[in-house]
C-alpha cells in the first residue's frame, strides 16, 4: 500500500527531473498570474482587488472615470513593464551563470549593470550635444540602445578578462567584475558632474531602481529586446547545458561553442541594458530567481531558463506591489526591496554548503 | 577509418606534435602510450577536431575534418575527457542523456539509461554527479560518451570512442571492464582510440599500438613488436622490465625486475 502511494515520487527519483520541471513551470505560471492581479489590484489609490473584478467581468461602466484611468494606464503599464523587467533580469542573470559555469555570476555584482548605467547617463547628459545626432536618430529607442552597447562592452570585456583557456574562475569574475564597474561609476561620476539640473533629475530617478513612470511606451521600446532574449531560450538551452561540462565537451556533443558565446553575451546585453534603460539598476533578481529555481527544478536550461522568466516576472511584480504598498502614499525603490532579500541569498550561496565548492574553484 | 597526416602542432615555441601520421582502423582497438607530455592529449584532440593542428590535416572517411560542422562530427565520435569538474549539480542521468540528445536519439532518457547499466551504474541515476566519487564520476562520463555512440556502426558508417585515459581513478575491476566494453565496441566494427598509461593493461587491450615519445611516433604496430626492451629503455628510461606470458606471448612489465 505505501509502495503504491510512492509510486510516483519513486519515478520522479529515478534521475530523469523533467517531470518535476514541467510541474514547477506549471506552478509558475499560476504564481504569475496571481502575481498580476496582486499588482493591478493592489496599490495606495483605494483602487482594489474587487475594482478589478468589476473590470475584468466587463462592468468597466460602473467604475469611476479616475478608477478605470488608475487601472489601464497607471497599474496595467507598470505590471507590463515590470513582467518584462523581471523576466528579462532573471533570464540574463541564469545565461550568464551557464555561460561562466558559476552560479555566482550576476550582471549586477559583475559590473554589466554599470556599464548600461554609464551609457544611458550618457545619452542623458550627451544627447543634445556631442551625441546629438544619434539621439534625433533613433529617437526613444536611443536611450535603450545606448544601455544595450553598454551592457555589451562590459560583458565581452568582463569575459575576455575573467577567462582563460575557457574556464573562469569566480575570483577572476568577481574581482574583474568589480573594477568594472568601479570603473563605469567613476566615469558616470565625471558625466553627471557635467549634467544640468533636468538631467539629474532623469539621472536620479533610474540610480535607484524603479518601475514608476511606467508607460506604454516604455513597455513598447523594451519588448523588441525582452521578445528576442526570450526567443532564443529554446536554441542556447541544450548548449547551455552541454557547455556545463566544459568547451571541450560542449564541442565534442555537437555544440558550436564560439557562436553560442557569442549569442548569450549579446542576449546577456540585450536584457540588461534594456531593464536599464527604463527601470534602472535592480540587483539580485538575477542570482536568486535561478538559484532557488535549480533547488526546485534541478540546473538543466531547458526548464530552467523558462522557469527563470516566469520567477523573475512574478518576483518582480511581487517587490514593486511591496514597494508601492508598504509606506504608502510614498514609494519605496523597487532595488531596495530586491536587494533585502536578494544580498542575505548571494551571501548563503557564498557561504552555504553549495558554496565550498565554487570558493575552491581556482 | 580516421587518419591524420603530417601533425604539426606547436605551442609557445615548443612542437607538442612533430608531423605524426596515424591511421585508426574500424574493428580494431588502438592505444596511445608514451612518456609524460609526449604529445598524447594533443594528438586526441586534434584527431576529435577540437584543436586545429598548424599543419597536417585530419580526414573522418576522406572527409576533412575542418569540413565538418560539430553536429556531425558528434554523430561520428564521442570523447571522453579527463576528470571533469561540474558547478551545478546535474544527476547521473542528466550527464548521461546530454550524450544521447547529441546523436540524436530518438528516446535520450531510455538511451541514457542503458549506457548507464553498461557502466555498472544501474542505481545511480539520481545520484547528483558532484556528490559522486572519482571514478564514478569516470564512468558517467563513459556513459555520456556510449549514450552519444551506441552502436559501433550505424548506417553503415564506424562510430568513434576516443577515450582519454579512461582507466584513471578506476579500481582494477572497472579499468578492466570499461576497456572490455569498448574491445567489444572495436571488435563489433566500431573505432576506439585509448590513450592508456598501464602498459600492461594496454598490451593486453590494444590490437594496435603507437608510442608517441617528444611529439613524434617512436613505433607502432602489434603489442607483441611495440612492447620491446628496447622502446620501453628509450621511451620510459626503464631497463630491462619487459617480460613475455608464454603461451600468449602478451608481453608485460614487471617494473620490480628493472635492471638498478
Amino acid at each position: 500500500m505505501g509502495s503504491t502511494l510512492a509510486m510516483p515520487f519513486r519515478q520522479m527519483g529515478n534521475g530523469d527531473r523533467t517531470g518535476q520541471g514541467v510541474l514547477v513551470l506549471f506552478l509558475l505560471v499560476l504564481l504569475l498570474v496571481v502575481s498580476c492581479l496582486v499588482s493591478i489590484g493592489v496599490g495606495p489609490t483605494g483602487v482594489g482587488l474587487d475594482d478589478l473584478w468589476t473590470y475584468l467581468r466587463g462592468d468597466a461602466a460602473s467604475l469611476s472615470s479616475q478608477e478605470r484611468v488608475i487601472l489601464e494606464a497607471v497599474r496595467l503599464p507598470r505590471t507590463a513593464l515590470g513582467i518584462l523587467v523581471g523576466a528579462a533580469l532573471a533570464v540574463s542573470g541564469a545565461m550568464m551563470q551557464g555561460l561562466f559555469r558559476n552560479p555566482l555570476a550576476d550582471p549586477g555584482i559583475v559590473g554589466v549593470t554599470s556599464g548600461a548605467g554609464l551609457a544611458a547617463v550618457a545619452a542623458i547628459v550627451l544627447g543634445n550635444t556631442i551625441l546629438a545626432p544619434l539621439s534625433l536618430f533613433f529617437g526613444s529607442q536611443f536611450l535603450p540602445l545606448m544601455a544595450f552597447f553598454g551592457a555589451l562592452f562590459n560583458t565581452w570585456l568582463l569575459y575576455t578578462i575573467g577567462t582563460r583557456q575557457g574556464r573562469t574562475s569566480t575570483t577572476a569574475l568577481i574581482l574583474s567584475g568589480i573594477a568594472i564597474g568601479a570603473l563605469s561609476l567613476a566615469i558616470m561620476g565625471l558625466l553627471i558632474v557635467m549634467a544640468d539640473d533636468r538631467q539629474l533629475r532623469d539621472i536620479t530617478f533610474w540610480n535607484l531602481g524603479s518601475l514608476g513612470g511606467a508607460t506604454f511606451g516604455r513597455v513598447i521600446s523594451i519588448l523588441p529586446f525582452v521578445a528576442v532574449v526570450l526567443a532564443i531560450i529554446p536554441f542556447v538551452a541544450r548548449g547551455l547545458d552541454a557547455l556545463v561540462l566544459g568547451d571541450a565537451a560542449a564541442f565534442h556533443m555537437g555544440i558550436p561553442v564560439q557562436r553560442l558565446k557569442r549569442v548569450v553575451i549579446v542576449a546577456v546585453a540585450a536584457a540588461c541594458g534594456s531593464t536599464v534603460a527604463v527601470a534602472g539598476s535592480i540587483g539580485f533578481v538575477g542570482i536568486v530567481v535561478p538559484h532557488l529555481l535549480r533547488l526546485a527544478m534541478g540546473p538543466s536550461h531547458r526548464f530552467l531558463l523558462p522557469g527563470s522568466a516566469l520567477g523573475g516576472a512574478a518576483l518582480m511584480l511581487i517587490a514593486d506591489s511591496v514597494a508601492r504598498t508598504v509606506a504608502a502614499p510614498a514609494e519605496l525603490p523597487i532595488g531596495i526591496i530586491t536587494a533585502l532579500f536578494g544580498a542575505p541569498i548571494f551571501l548563503f550561496l557564498l557561504l552555504g554548503k553549495q558554496g565550498a565548492s565554487i570558493r575552491d574553484m581556482p | 577509418m580516421i587518419a591524420a597526416e603530417d601533425i604539426t602542432v606547436s605551442r609557445s615555441g615548443r612542437k607538442l606534435l612533430d608531423k605524426v601520421s596515424i591511421t585508426v582502423r574500424p574493428g580494431q582497438f588502438t592505444v596511445v602510450i608514451g612518456p609524460n607530455g609526449a604529445g598524447k592529449s594533443t594528438l586526441m584532440k586534434v584527431l576529435s577536431g577540437e584543436m586545429k593542428p598548424d599543419q597536417g590535416r585530419v580526414s573522418y572517411y576522406g572527409t576533412s575534418v575542418e569540413l565538418c560542422r560539430p553536429a556531425e562530427l558528434a554523430k561520428r565520435r564521442a570523447v571522453l575527457p579527463q576528470a571533469t569538474q561540474l558547478a551545478f549539480p546535474f544527476t547521473a542521468l542528466e550527464i548521461a542523456r546530454m550524450g544521447a540528445v547529441a546523436q540524436g536519439a530518438v528516446n535520450p532518457t531510455e538511451e541514457a539509461r542503458r549506457a548507464l547499466s553498461r557502466v555498472g551504474l544501474r542505481g545511480f541515476e539520481d545520484r547528483p554527479y558532484p556528490s559522486l566519487s572519482g571514478g564514478e564520476q569516470q564512468r558517467v562520463q563513459f556513459a555520456r560518451a556510449l549514450a552519444q555512440v551506441p552502436q559501433p556502426v550505424a548506417d553503415g558508417v564506424p562510430r568513434a570512442l576516443f577515450l582519454d585515459e579512461p582507466t584513471a581513478s578506476l579500481d582494477l575491476g572497472h579499468q578492466i571492464s570499461v576497456l572490455e566494453i569498448a574491445r567489444d565496441f572495436a571488435a563489433a566494427g566500431g573505432i576506439v582510440l585509448a590513450i592508456l598509461h598501464d602498459l600492461n593493461l594496454a598490451a593486453e587491450f590494444a590490437d594496435h599500438l603507437v608510442v608517441l615519445n617528444h611529439g613524434r611516433v617512436a613505433s607502432e604496430g602489434p603489442c607483441a613488436d611495440t612492447v620491446s626492451d628496447e622502446i620501453v629503455a628509450s621511451v620510459y628510461g626503464i631497463a630491462g622490465a619487459v617480460g613475455r606470458i608464454p603461451v600468449a606471448h602478451i608481453p608485460y612489465i614487471l617494473p620490480q625486475s628493472r635492471h638498478r
